[in-house]
Order: structure tokens, then sequence, then C-alpha cells
């Protein structure tokens, strides 16, 4: 059976909004918290009363150049705001203040790894707009509530070249824009809290064909594996409809998570005439050479430079570097643990097992666990000095993540300190050995496996915190007695 | 320049307005008077003028980040042509 990308070639867009967490909203004084009660955060300029007028908050704009410049694009210095409109309940103005020709940023770029190889994903353009209310569906769908609090939130729409050719590149490129946003740290950029949402263009075309097959535009994926999913999906119906000699219909479709399909949407043959027109109510935003410095001045070290530098510095492989700079709670993690450690390696493989699998197991995010890097630096220094051993120091961590206690007081509290002391050591495994006379004549009988045995047997009975070297040394020590 | 119906129809439709036919002809006549009127600046030679967006030659007027009191929610839902739990209540559009 040949799959479909043997067949065709997959040409994916990504269209991402990032919410900016800017204290008020972009065009009025009001509140941008998430989970007020409804409408609590409106004013007359945000529910569109006649009249009003809007006034463009300057963090917004610094907000969406740091992340432009974040991303590699380049910066319209002369920028304007346009009306994009359309009539839908969530939108209290019947249009949305965004950016049509002179967006804040465009032509720029970024670079993502996918199955070890490097690949450069070219960025349209990244603009400002406000976002609009939240609909909820009542009556059996016959009536919607409305609540404007969103009205107003700053987001940045930021549109991909068609560079992405898998599912698994489309979730790479947004994982990176994440981190990006992240380490810039204009946005919480939560997916399950719709700070960062993503819209997808997917078509297929015959490889070596130049234009573009008809495509679909896909909606609703709300997290990493849907946007994944949602395209996995696509691209086999896409597929599917080719190859029985039929044409794709362009359309919009709506990923359904739980039936794991895509469904269209009813089409909306004009939906797209939003007729944009420059809004007289704002003037012109021009960006002057040292505001553009300012901003690039507070750019911190991005992803990328960090990854480069563990590699290159600290002598990480490059798949742990990838891994610990995928977030800046991860990373900032691993660098604080470097307080307490020289062993980058150590720390990493702590980071990247034990952790990670801890999160993974009981569905957790960096924020929530108790720990801190600097506590795991300090365990791993206790390995290193000999205090505990690292069997040990697993049941250490575990309780350091559920509990937040510092490690020295885990080890104290339980007991845990390891036993070095050869004299006590002795006296346990001569023991072992006299209590396993089979054991003693098995490796006389060159059966080296025994010492193992003898090992677990010590180990055992000083519950795990016998130095395991030494009670190996001491064991062959009697043995060839 | 002018306007047709098609297009008095198609703006309409954007606009959800359920327009009569006659009232589609009035409009169309009235919005083709309106360019009519507008196109008497053709008459200027504007080869030599920039294009702009806009009328006052002022740029940059923004305000701090800072969250001001919002309106409070029984003001906020004066004109509100139905409620239900503090949120505003309207017929659902289908998608
Ligand atoms: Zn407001």
């Amino acid at each position: 059976m040949t799959t479909t990308s043997q067949r065709y070639e997959t040409v994916i867009g990504l269209e991402v909004h990032v919410e900016l967490h800017t204290k008020s909203k972009i065009f009025c004084g009001c509140a941008t918290s998430f989970g007020a009660p409804p409408n609590t955060n409106t004013c007359p300029i945000c529910l569109g009363h006649p009249g009003v007028l809007p006034v463009l908050n300057r963090q917004a704009v610094e907000y969406a150049m740091k992340a432009a410049m974040a991303l590699n694009c380049t910066i319209n210095t002369e920028t304007k705001f346009d009306r994009k409109n359309y009539f839908y309940p969530d939108s209290p103005k019947a249009y949305q203040i965004s950016q049509y020709d002179k967006p804040i940023g465009e032509h720029g770029w970024i670079e993502i790894e996918v199955n070890g190889e490097t690949k450069r994903i070219g960025i349209t353009r990244l603009h400002l707009e406000e976002d609009a209310g939240k609909l909820t569906h009542v009556d059996g769908g016959y009536a919607s509530l409305v609540d404007f609090n969103r009205v107003g939130t700053p987001l940045i729409e930021i549109v991909s070249e068609p560079d992405l050719r898998s599912p698994e590149e489309a979730r790479a490129y947004l994982e990176k824009l994440r981190a990006i946003m992240q380490y810039c740290d204009v946005s919480d950029v939560k997916m399950e809290e719709g700070s960062l949402r993503c819209d997808a263009n997917i078509s297929l075309r015959p490889f070596g064909q130049q234009e573009f097959g008809t495509k679909a535009e896909l909606k609703n994926m709300n997290s990493f594996r849907g946007v994944q999913k949602g395209l996995e999906y696509e691209e086999i119906r896409q597929a599917d409809v080719l190859d029985s000699g039929e044409k794709v219909v362009q359309e919009t479709r709506r990923w359904d998570d739980a039936q794991g399909r895509t469904l269209s949407m009813r089409s909306k043959e004009e939906a797209h005439d939003y007729r944009y027109f420059p809004d007289p109510d704002l003037v012109r935003v021009q960006i002057e050479e040292d505001w553009m410095n300012r901003v690039r001045a507070s750019i911190p070290e991005l992803p990328d430079a960090r990854k480069a530098r563990y590699v290159s510095v600290l002598g990480l492989p490059s798949y742990d570097a990838e891994v610990l700079t995928s977030s800046k709670e991860l990373a900032d993690f691993f660098e604080d643990s470097l307080q307490h450690t020289s062993d980058a390696k150590a720390v990493s493989n702590w980071i990247m097992g034990d952790l990670l699998r801890y999160l993974n197991e009981n569905n957790l995010e960096m924020s929530a666990i108790q720990t801190t890097g600097q506590a795991l630096g300090e365990m791993i220094s206790l390995i290193e000095k000999g205090t505990i051993s690292g069997k040990i120091a697993k049941t250490v961590f575990k309780e350091m993540l559920e509990t937040g206690k510092a490690p020295a007081q885990i080890v104290e509290e339980k007991g845990l300190v390891q036993i070095s002391d050869e004299g006590a050591i002795r006296g346990i495994v001569e023991q072992i050995v006299a209590n396993n006379p089979q054991s003693v004549e098995d490796y006389r009988a060159g059966k080296e496996k025994a010492v193992g045995f003898l090992v677990g047997q010590v180990m055992k009975e000083t519950k795990g915190k016998a130095n395991p070297g030494l009670v190996n040394k001491l064991i062959v020590e009697t043995l060839n007695r | 320049m002018s306007i047709s119906i098609h297009d008095v129809e198609h703006v309409a439709k954007l606009a959800r307005l359920d327009l009569t036919d006659a009232e589609k002809e009035t409009f169309t006549e009235q919005l083709n008077a309106i360019l009519r009127y507008a196109e008497q600046l053709n008459a200027l030679d504007t080869e030599n003028v920039e294009p702009t967006t806009h009328v006052i030659p002022v740029a940059n007027v923004m305000r701090d980040d800072e969250a001001r009191p919002s309106l409070p929610i029984d003001r906020v839902m004066l004109n509100a042509p139905d409620e239900e739990d503090g949120q505003f209540k309207v017929p659902a559009v289908l998608e």
C-alpha cells in the first residue's frame, strides 16, 4: 500500500493568533484579566457605543514589535489600523480594528527541527488587532449569550508562508512559535486558555507540480496534538478525494477532536469580503529608529541561541538542548540547577527522564511542580558528594516534586544517607556470604553472576542505602579470601 | 465609475439588510448620486500628491498601559435588547 506522503506533497500554512498580556485592552482602559464575570470588563469604547474614540495602547504596539523582531521580521516604520467589516454578534461595532496593508512586521522567518533536520519557515506577516467577544449558544441553539470581556484584548496574528510540508512540521513550527513568544514575555501562550490559537490552510499536490492544489481551511484545533491530528486526518481525506478523481472543495472545515475527524462548516461564499478601509479614528503610527532600538534591546536570548549555547558551552547533545529549550520554564529550571552542580549532562538526564516522565504521567504543567531548579542542583551535588546513591536519589526527587521539600531535609527525615562506612558494610557482606553457600560455590565454579546476586542481597538488607561500589568491592574481596 | 443594482444587493447582504426591490432601486440611484458628486475631485491634478490615509498630519497618539474602572454591569446592560446572567442575549446566527 502506498502512503499519502509518497503520492502527494502536502502544503501547509498556519495562521496563529497570540493574545498579548497587557494590563489593559488595546483601545480602552478596561482590564484584560482572564475569568472575570461576564461583561464586567467593558466600557462604551469596547462596547462600540456611538461617538467614542479609541486610543492605542503603547505597550501593545511594543509587544507586537518585540514579537515581530524575534521572528526576524522587517518592521514597517509607518504602520496604520484598518476596519475589517463583518456582522456577527461577537463584534459590537460590526467591524474589527485590524491592520490590512501596513502590518507591524513582514518577511520574517524561524527555524524548526524535524527528524534531526533544520528547516527555515517563512513568516509572511505579523499584525496587531483586537480580539472579539465570546458566544455561548443557549435555548437549544436558538439564542446566544454574549460576553464582551474579551473584546479589545490585543492580539497579534502571525501568518506563515506555505512552507510546511507535513503535520509534524506544522506542530514543530507552532511549538517553536510558542517558545519564542514565551521567551519574549509578550503572552501566556496557553492553548487551553485561548491565548494561543491556530488555524491552518492545507492542500495536496502531485510531487513535481508547481502550483498549489485547492486548499481547505481548518479551524477549532485547540491543542498541539489537535493541530497535528487534524492535519493528518485532512491529509488522508484530501488524498482519497484526489485518488477517486474528484476535486477538493475550497471550504472551511472544523476539527472535531471527540470524533477524530474534520467536518465541513457551511461555506460562506461572501465571507471573505471584509471591505477593509483605514480607521479614521486612529492616526498613523510612526516607528522611529530609537524606538525600534529600545524594543530590540529588550529581547532576551531566544530558544535557538540558548540551544546553541547549551551545545557549545555546556557540551550537551543537540537533542537534549532542543528539549530543554522548548519551553522557557524548562530552560530556566535547567539553568537554576547549574548553580549547585557543574554536571550539565546529569541535570539534563534528570530533567528529561524523571521530571518529564512525572509531568507526563500526572498530566501536569511545569508551573504545577513544587520543587525548583536550585533544589535539583542541590540533590545532584548530594550524589556527587556520596551522601546519597543515584538509586536513592530517585526516591528523593519524587518526594521533592510532590512536596517541595529540600533534598537534604528529605534525606535526613527518611534516614536515606548512604552507608559508606567500610566496617559497617563488611559486617553485612560477611553475613550475606555466609548465608548463601550456593552463591559462593557458583562463584568458585566461574559464575560471575553470583556477585550480582550477592550485591542485590546486601542492598536489600540495607534498604538500598549501602554504597554500591563499595559493596561490590567487599563482596569480591570476601569471595576471593 | 457607477454602482449597479448587483453591487447594492451584495453590500446589503454583507450588512445583513433585507431590502425590497423598490429600496434597491432607490439606494442604487442615491449611491450613484454620491459618487457623481465625489467625482468632481477628478478635476484636480493630484499627480504630485502623496496618497494619504488621514487628513490630519498627526502620528503616534498613544496611552500608557494602565487599567481603569470599567462600566458598572447594570449600565453595561442598559442597551441590551435582552439579557440573561449578565450577558447580552441575541438570536443565534448560524455559521
Ligand atoms: Zn473598554
